[in-house]
């Protein structure tokens, strides 16, 4: 079953510039839903450099990736926005007028659909996906003997398991399959891993305990007839090959980020950039608004700074279209009554 | 000013003009070779990987924890580096690398 929501706005990306897209928004009282193919908010800030300070985040000395999404996040509180999470937007349709435009948004995974006024286009450098090893073949295989995520547990009861990695979600992995697994092997480039350190030791010892395999090295090819998996060569560092038994195996070599389904839009792209004009950050097609890293125009630089400015502009053509009746009156959130009650902190 | 070259991932060399205290993926990217560099060269998507011919590997400063932690998140041989963690320097005149494969 699909759910249908109508809504004003739906924000693509729930990075720093479409979170903050969100309070701009809400001072004009336009509501809005976000989704991100991620599972956390805070796009590359969260998952790229969490714990990295920012310095150019005007009114903050210093501020890590993380700490300006959890403030991002107290900011917009008062507005409420809607979080879709796990979801990458698939496809948007135009089934308006360029005067009065309205928008279908559909997503993956557990396909919702959405009616919009206006669409807000934050996707910054593409949705972020998993790094597929570059093995020859390997595509032949996705979907019955390899998997870059696991989505049930169950899929692999019984199964001779190879686990690629030694990050968080390989060492989690790890421990998690090889109670039902018929035997799991986890093969890593060297012998340091950077995941929880309890998991690496519970790890170790089902290793020493001769439950599970651990090996060093990297793969060069995969065996079997294609679309069965039957096994992964291994190269050690001192040039050696051997072949590991696996009916699937998992690569998890962390994200990269991809333009996605974005391309098959419709819009103008340049170099997978989408351009917009300078005055309401609009795309070619009214009613579709693009911010942040993900557009282009003379003159963009690629901060965080710029993108809150963008989110700024274009909210004001968004209330146009939101409310084409009402006008729009400038208003300062320092001396504003109503934007103040609006924020929940008027007397 | 010296040289890097680089192999691009065809199997052709190129000669570049290098610049001290740039990185080597800047070099790369500036003279319009294939090499992504995501992240702007801080040591956060792996996109500038290289493989470093045998003879320089010894004469390059070994990779950080930071670059090996990153280096997880490719496929490696035993002389992968990230090219924006190598800085030019006129001892480096001459230097050889490869482009690394991509994934999908
Ligand atoms: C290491 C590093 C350091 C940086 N340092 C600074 C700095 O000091 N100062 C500064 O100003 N900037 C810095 N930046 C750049 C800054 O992070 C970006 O400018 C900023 O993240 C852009 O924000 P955004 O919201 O536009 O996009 P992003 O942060 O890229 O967020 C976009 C979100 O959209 C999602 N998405 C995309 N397409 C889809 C889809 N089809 N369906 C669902 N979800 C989708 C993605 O999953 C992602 O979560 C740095 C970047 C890096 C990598
Ligand atoms: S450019 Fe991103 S790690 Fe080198």
């Amino acid at each position: 079953m699909t759910d249908h929501i109508e809504t004003d706005v739906v924000i693509i990306g729930a990075g720093p510039v479409g979170l903050f897209a969100v309070f701009e928004l809400g001072l004009l009282d336009i509501k809005c839903h976000l989704i991100d193919i991620l599972p956390k908010v805070g796009g590359q800030c969260a998952e790229l450099y969490p714990e990295k300070p920012i310095y150019d985040i005007p009114g903050f000395p210093m501020v890590t990736g993380q700490g300006l999404v959890d403030n991002l996040m107290a900011q917009i509180e008062p507005f409420h926005p809607t979080f879709h999470l796990n979801e990458m937007v698939e496809s948007l349709e135009s089934i308006g007028t360029p005067e009065a435009p309205l928008f279908r948004v559909k997503t993956s995974e557990n396909g919702t659909t959405f009616t919009c006024k206006a669409v807000i286009i934050a996707a910054g450098g593409g949705s972020f996906q998993p790094k597929k090893p570059p093995i020859e073949n390997i595509e032949a295989y996705e979907g019955t003997g390899v998997y870059y995520a696991v989505r049930k547990m169950e899929m692999f009861r019984n199964k001779k398991v190879l686990i690629v990695g030694g990050g968080d979600s390989a060492l989690d992995w790890t421990v998690n399959l090889q109670p039902i697994a018929k035997r799991l092997t986890l093969l890593h480039r060297r012998d340091a891993f950077r995941a929880a350190p309890h998991t690496v030791e519970k790890m170790r010892s089902l290793v020493a305990s001769g439950e599970m395999d651990l090996h060093l090295g990297q793969v060069t090819s995969l065996k079997g007839e294609e679309p069965v998996l039957e096994g992964a060569v291994i190269r050690k560092d001192d040039g050696s090959e051997f072949t590991v038994d696996c009916d699937v195996m998992l690569p998890f070599f962390g994200l990269t980020m991809k333009l996605g389904p974005i391309a098959d839009w419709g819009l103008n792209l340049h170099e997978n950039l989408i351009p917009v004009d300078t005055e309401k950050f609009e795309t070619n097609v009214p009613g579709i608004f693009a911010i942040g890293d993900i557009n282009t125009y003379p003159g963009k630089l690629k901060l965080i700074l710029s993108g809150f400015h963008e989110g700024a502009l274009a909210a004001q053509k968004v209330h146009r279209y939101v409310y084409p009746e009402k006008k729009l009156l400038f208003q300062y959130t320092t001396s504003s009554t109503s934007l103040q009650k609006k924020l929940g902190v008027a007397a | 000013m010296g040289v890097i070259h680089v192999t691009d991932r065809a199997g052709q060399r190129h000669t570049l003009e290098a610049i001290e205290g740039w990185r080597v993926m800047e070099i790369i990217r500036d003279w319009g070779l294939p090499i992504e560099g995501l992240c702007g060269g801080a040591c956060e998507c792996a996109t500038c990987h290289v493989f470093v011919a045998e003879e320089w590997l010894g004469r390059l400063y070994p990779p950080t924890e930071e670059e090996e932690d990153q280096l997880d998140t490719v496929m490696t041989q035993p002389n992968s580096r990230l090219s924006c963690q190598i800085l030019w320097t006129p001892e480096l005149d001459g230097l050889e690398v490869t482009l690394a494969p991509t994934g999908a």
